[in-house]
């Protein structure tokens, strides 16, 4: 029989807010990439702005781990998982970031031409944006299995990451004067790179939180 | 010193300052689901005498409706005696005498026309040990009702039933109702005594140290029942166990003594900015057990 139902159905807001928060990074990317192929301007700037709901969110989630930490005496499991959404937080909060930080690439490009049609970059993005939305879902069903294999996972992006920088090497190399608007795309994959790579230290502390054991699961190569 | 506006003594501008706090200000409630909530009792430089011993000085805070307070504190602090003021309790104790107001939705239980037994039956108490009458399970929870005038046998086993019920004992107990109370485990008692204060409706519920003859499971079972009988009662707790305030409580409020032992009130607010972020050092000594 459960006893500290008050506490345990506060702990499950906290996951359930965890979830919220992670829509909105997902929102995010799905926008930035979105707003990047179409040189949606007003796309762009709206992702900046509402990266700032996305911190607060992420405050809002801190402030109620402390105070389930300062007055519930939390223990074992239900520790971890106020330690793990601690952690979560923030890499859903930086991952906001990256996305803002190809919205301002967005901005930056303005209505210049397309180098090319934009292939491998959406397809990190859709990687990435599904990767977190598992990662998430194991944190909340408590599922270190699948959070193992999400790390795994990591590889394609990372292949598709040297794909793009490969193939923006060559349109450098064959005219010099694409190298700015190639570096910008780089910028775009290496903020679609360093998402997933979040995903992967949100999974970790799914282990952490299911098995007690901190361990760095797959080091990506990036 | 200065003298406040009942005419007290206070200790000066700071003790000013403390009493603006301690009234349910959308200030002190800011951001707490605290904030519509009314004000059930009102302490107003309250000070507390047992003979020539002053046990409480000039205390004033508001305690909102349908929340758990929770006074905590140093032994001797003067946190049962504060207590004791709302059900007049203190009135037992020979040389007790009272100074400034207590209000219940706004009428000072002090006042010559106030029927203590009355007052007893809206401000049920329980108490440290598990006290149930030496009688059956039905006849303690039954007891108040009757006392109260309830006499049909239907009416009282469906006040029996429905105090169990709340009290959340009705599953454990349904069988032996005709049992001696006495049977009982330590914690299935303390729930019994709160099914008998819950019997005769009672507005608000002081409980003076509740758990600290339970063990820890019965403990957390006697915390969520606080929890969920916060829908419909006001209820003020004491405890000397820190912890507990912080798991169960809306509100708290720190007393500790001064130099002649008479109690203060140092701090009061939400719970969740007690434990996190007090605003006087003393809470923050205490509470981080620097000293107490």
């Amino acid at each position: 029989m459960e006893i500290r139902t008050t506490f345990h159905k506060k702990l499950r807001e906290i996951q359930d807010e965890v979830l919220v928060m992670g829509s909105m990074a997902e929102k995010a990317l799905m926008s930035s990439v979105k707003a990047l192929k179409e040189r949606n301007l007003e796309l762009a700037q709206q992702i900046i702005t509402d990266d700032l709901k996305v911190n607060r969110k992420r405050f809002e989630i801190e402030e109620k781990c402390i105070q389930l930490i300062a007055t519930q005496q939390p223990m074992a499991s239900d520790l971890r998982t106020i330690i793990s959404a601690l952690n979560i937080v923030s890499e859903v909060e930086r991952i906001g970031d990256h996305a803002e930080g190809t919205a301002k690439i967005v901005l930056m490009i303005g209505d210049e031409p397309p180098l090319k049609p934009l292939i491998d970059i959406p397809r990190m993005m859709e990687k990435t944006v599904d990767m977190l939305h598992r990662s998430l879902d194991t944190f909340v069903k408590g599922d270190a299995d699948t959070a193992r294999k999400i790390v795994a996972e990591d590889d394609e992006v990372d292949n598709l990451y040297d794909q793009v920088f490969r193939e923006l090497l060559t349109f450098m190399a064959e005219d010099p004067k694409t190298i700015t608007r190639a570096t910008r795309l780089i910028w775009v994959a290496h903020n679609l790179e360093r998402s997933a790579d979040r995903v992967t230290n949100i999974c970790e502390r799914v282990v952490y939180m299911v098995t007690g054991k901190m361990k760095e699961i797959g080091a990506s190569r990036y | 010193m200065g003298a406040d506006h009942h005419g007290h003594q206070t200790a000066g501008p700071k003790a000013e300052v403390q009493l603006m706090n301690m009234k349910l200000s959308p200030d002190l409630l800011n951001g707490t689901t605290l904030a519509s909530k009314k004000t059930r009792l009102a302490v107003t430089g309250v000070n507390l005498f047992y003979g020539n011993f002053q046990a409480l000085r000039n205390i004033t805070l508001e305690i909102p409706e349908c929340a758990i307070t929770a006074i905590i504190g140093p032994s001797g602090c003067g946190k049962s005696s504060f207590l004791r003021l709302f059900n007049r309790m203190n009135d037992l104790i020979t040389g007790a005498r009272v100074e400034g107001r207590v209000e219940l939705d706004g009428i000072n239980l002090y006042d010559k026309s106030i029927d203590v037994v009355e007052l007893r039956k809206r401000v049920g108490m329980v108490f440290q040990k598990p006290n149930p009458f030496p009688l059956s399970v039905f006849e303690n929870v039954a007891y108040g009702p009757r006392r109260h005038g309830r006499q049909n046998r239907g009416e009282l086993e469906e006040i029996v039933e429905k105090s169990l019920r709340q009290a959340a004992l009705w599953d454990e107990v349904k069988d032996k109702l005709e049992q001696s109370a006495l049977a009982l485990s330590g914690g299935q008692q303390q729930r019994l005594c709160i099914a008998r204060v819950l019997a005769v409706e009672p507005e608000v519920i002081l409980m003076d140290e509740p758990c600290s003859a339970l063990d820890p499971v019965a403990t957390l079972k006697i915390e969520e029942l606080m929890r969920s009988l916060t829908d419909n009662y006001t209820i003020v707790i004491v405890t000397h166990n820190m912890q507990q305030a912080a798991r169960v409580s809306d509100m708290a409020a720190f007393l500790m003594m001064e130099e002649d032992r008479a109690g203060v009130l140092v701090e009061y607010g939400p719970t969740s900015e007690i434990f996190t972020n007090p605003k006087d050092k003393r809470t923050e000594d205490y509470i981080t057990g620097r000293f107490g």
